[in-house]
């Protein structure tokens, strides 16, 4: 007898061999015969009003294409609508569109947009954290209560920079017209963001506009909202030209111009009892928003949510805010808003240990979530948590004591931290099921072969292998006999976007129950097709307004455990080791798990101490490869990671999120074993040797 | 414009380009090879790799009027061989590609490694792809598929 293999086991992935030998079309790899080349005009100031555009002498074939030429509305429609797709009057940020050149010899376009003479009056930026965009704020319990009865109250703010996604490939967009529409073929995460944008800003029917994903070289969010805009840009541009157009931008342009993760400062405070534990929290949150919205009151949203981690405080007081700056517009980034919570929470119950002299690892330890415990939003712990079994493995593999003890003599300037966490799975709250509703099809043509139809993109996180995988596993076929294409608009539903660690757990969700009806009412040799659309688990309640509820249907957990030496010349931080363990319920793949695991925890350890961005001014300071650093080959520690089982009910074979729970708790694992190595407390990140040094010579 | 003539993946070919146009754009533009990448234009990401006499070389910043004369491999010409199939074996069994947008420059790294010394220790390997940046993996997975390439591909290299 046959024995089934368990679904955990790997295979080799199937879009491998087309990528290693260089066979693959990424965006800029497509030509399309007769096609010219694109290139933004931007501000070169962060506020202002154009007062005046003088275009250089234009040579015929030639165009330029602004605000003036868009047929319908000039915003890029996200969650959020302020983000225009031209700038018309007022310039808010360096860098902003104001608009494009377009012609056949790129190198001509590339002079042209350097000789548009623009006049602006400009106006006094804002770099400051004083204009709120987005407010929000929850509580629960009687946090009031909990301050007044306090035996001690204990504050500390926290402050993380920018991070850039860095993916290896630039944005583009390759931009033809077919029966009168607009095809779009770009490296992007969510097909139907893009095509709803488009739709929204030329005032055109669903049927005339089709977004076809190419292979994605690399995206971690830089490719959810962002290339709505460039897609916009593109759309205007081809109605008025009628030529195919070939928009991809180059390094610096990408770095420059393009959101990234915001900026925070956040303020804890929190209430003590006599006995020392924690029994109430205020906190107050503020992003750097950029000029523009955007999505950044979702990625609030998620990281106030994450406020408390994994830990359970009674009674919380939690507000945020997204301010609005003169300066290129934040928005997502692997994570979400929950990296900058997840460092300021973990360092915070650190120090609150340390100040009031109890062992920060016990410390912690109490006041650690249990199953059916109240979540920060008065949700429940519904599932099982065996956080404690992981931190143990944690520790043993790591030898975690042994070496934090042995590193408490500061002369060794070695380090060893530890973050435990959680990240929701899916949307938050009620999003899914009211926003996103997501549909699958799963189509069986008349020789058996079954096609999967959904918007989910592969970006390297694996569905493309693993969507086949799990539908052949269901149907009992060979995985051969599955396909999954490149999603193109024309024939997939919408799945809803490739965020939110939700490609899995919902869209995969969604194929495994397709799967199982296609298999209960298999017909041989006859064409059948499957749908099936999201329904929220009947346990979850959210109240938006309020923010109370369950703002996830399940969380995966994780622990990282990070050790680090610190030069006691040039305060230059090496990561010697890593160790880290994830419930994610059930991994699809066990390799392509593990390869989330190894990079998104590089990102999540850089984006503590190796990672620097910033602005002078409203003007980026890193803008290309050279000057913004993310780890080589020689800068990764060796790592070694571990996944535990604990299957979700209501994911396919168990399955919950997986991308984002690999990056968040790098930078305090990897702060605090900084901390250990200087002995001085990091409130900041990234812990450069310069601010290292700030901290040694400040006592 | 001028005539360059060099050996591309084991063919003579001449082309009549602007000495100074980059090899990349060569490659990609005029010659429809596509397997070379263009990370950053700058000479740090290493997805432009090709190898000229051998050596590796990040053709975004290298003139055409550089390669007169000389041998040319891109991934296009050595994905036809031996020592490309143990590699690509290797990366797939170890799962080292994500997004694979690094993929082809990191494989012509591990290529000039391996050529140079075909037992590389997990050090030699960090510092041989040092000049190729991945942010999908944490290299991790890489390195592995360079080790097991090697003990595959032994007496290939």
């Amino acid at each position: 007898m046959k024995t089934k293999k368990d679904i955990s086991e790997s295979i080799r992935k199937v879009d491998s061999e087309e990528k290693i030998s260089g066979r693959a079309p990424y965006t800029s790899d497509i030509s399309v015969e007769g096609m010219l080349y694109a290139k933004t005009v931007r501000s070169p100031i962060a506020r202002g009003v154009i007062k005046n555009v003088k275009l250089p002498d234009m040579p015929e074939g030639y165009y330029t294409v602004d605000a003036s030429d868009i047929p319908s509305r000039n915003v890029v429609s996200m969650i959020y609508e302020d983000w225009p797709v031209f700038a018309e009057k007022e310039v808010n940020f360096i860098g902003e569109p104001i608009m494009l050149i377009v012609g056949p010899d790129k190198e001509t376009v590339m002079n042209l947009a350097d000789n548009v003479e623009i006049d602006y009056e400009e106006k006094n930026p804002v770099f400051d954290f004083s204009n709120s965009g987005v407010r929000l704020h929850f509580d629960k319990g009687d946090v009031v209560n909990a301050f007044e009865r306090a035996a001690k109250t204990i504050e500390y703010e926290y402050e993380t920079g920018y991070q850039e996604q860095a993916y290896i490939e630039p944005q583009g967009f390759v931009g033809y017209i077919e029966d009168g529409g607009y095809t779009l073929v770009g490296s992007i995460q969510c097909p139907y963001y893009v095509k709803n944008a488009v739709m929204d800003t030329m005032g055109e029917d669903e049927d005339k506009v089709r977004v076809i994903q190419a292979p994605v070289g690399g995206a971690f969010g830089g490719k959810e909202e962002f290339p709505s805009v460039t897609a916009c840009q593109l759309a205007v541009a081809l109605k008025k030209i009628q030529k195919p157009i070939k928009f991809i931008y180059e390094r610096e342009e990408d770095m420059e111009t393009t959101t990234k993760r915001h900026p925070s400062k956040t303020k804890m405070e929190a209430a003590l009892d006599e006995h020392n534990n924690i029994i109430g929290m205020r906190s107050r949150i503020g992003l750097d928003g950029g000029a523009y919205i955007g999505l950044s009151g979702v990625v609030l949203s998620r990281g106030m949510l994450a406020v408390t981690n994994a830990y359970t405080i009674d009674n919380l007081d939690v507000h945020g805010d997204v301010f609005l700056t003169n300066t290129v517009p934040n928005g997502a980034f692997r994570g979400f808003g929950a990296p900058q919570m997840i460092f300021a929470i973990e360092m915070f119950i650190h120090h609150i240990a340390k100040d009031i002299g109890e062992d920060p690892y016990v410390f912690r330890k109490r006041h650690m979530v249990k199953q059916g415990d109240k979540t920060s939003t008065s949700g429940t712990f519904r599932d099982p948590i065996i956080l404690d079994d992981m931190i143990q493995k944690a520790v043993e593999i790591s030898n975690y004591h042994d070496k934090a003890k042995a590193y408490e003599d500061r002369d060794t300037y070695k380090g060893i931290g530890m973050s435990w966490f959680l990240h929701g799975c899916g949307f938050t709250g009620s999003g899914e099921s009211d926003i996103i509703k997501a549909n699958v099809k799963l189509r069986k043509d008349d020789e058996d072969n079954v096609h999967i139809l959904v918007a989910a993109v592969d970006m390297g996180q694996g569905p493309k292998t693993t969507f086949r995988k799990l539908v052949a596993d269901i149907l009992d076929v060979p995985i051969e006999q599955v396909t999954f294409n490149y999603p193109d608009t024309r024939y997939v539903p919408d799945s809803g976007p490739t965020v939110a660690s939700r490609t899995m757990m919902v869209v995969g969700g969604l194929l495994a129950r397709a799967a199982k009806t296609l298999k209960e009412d298999w017909k041989e040799g006859e064409e059948q097709t499957v749908v099936k659309q999201y329904e929220q688990p009947d346990y979850v309640e959210w109240d938006q307004d309020t923010m109370r509820g369950d703002a996830y249907p399940a969380y995966s957990w994780g622990v990282n455990v990070v050790e680090v030496e610190v030069s006691k010349v040039t305060y230059e931080v090496t990561v010697t080791n890593a160790w880290s363990i994830y419930d994610l319920g059930k991994a699809i793949d066990e390799r392509i798990v593990m390869g989330q695991a190894d990079g998104g925890q590089a990102q999540g350890i850089a984006y503590g101490y190796l990672e620097v961005m910033n602005h002078e001014n409203g003007k980026l300071k890193q803008k290309n490869m050279t000057d913004y650093i993310i780890p080589t080959s020689v800068d990764v520690p060796k790592m070694e990671n571990h996944i535990m089982d604990n299957p979700y009910p209501l994911g396919p074979y168990g399955a919950k999120g997986v991308g984002e729970l690999t990056l968040v708790g790098g930078a305090p694992a990897v702060a605090l074993a900084i901390e250990q190595a200087i002995g001085r407390k990091v409130r900041k990140i990234p812990a450069t040797p310069e601010s290292i040094m700030e901290l040694i010579d400040n006592g | 414009m001028a005539k360059v003539t060099f050996t591309l993946n084991g063919e003579s070919i001449t082309v009549d380009e602007p000495l100074n146009m980059r090899f990349l754009d060569i490659l990609r533009m005029k010659l429809g090879l596509t397997g070379s990448k263009e990370g950053c234009g700058e000479g740090e990401c290493g997805a432009c790799a090709v190898l000229i006499d051998g050596q590796l070389v990040n053709s975004c910043l290298l003139p055409l009027g550089s390669v007169e004369g000389r041998n040319v491999m891109t991934i296009e010409g050595y994905r036809k061989t031996k020592r490309y199939k143990i590699l690509e074996d290797a990366f797939i069994e170890e799962g080292a590609v994500q997004c694979g947008i690094c993929t082809p420059g990191m494989v012509m790294a591990s290529e000039s490694l391996l050529n140079q010394n075909p037992k590389p220790s997990e050090k030699e390997i960090r510092i041989a792809l040092a000049g190729n940046l991945c942010r999908c993996t944490g290299y991790e997975m890489i390195f592995k598929a360079v080790k097991r390439a090697a003990k595959e591909g032994e007496g290939l290299w």
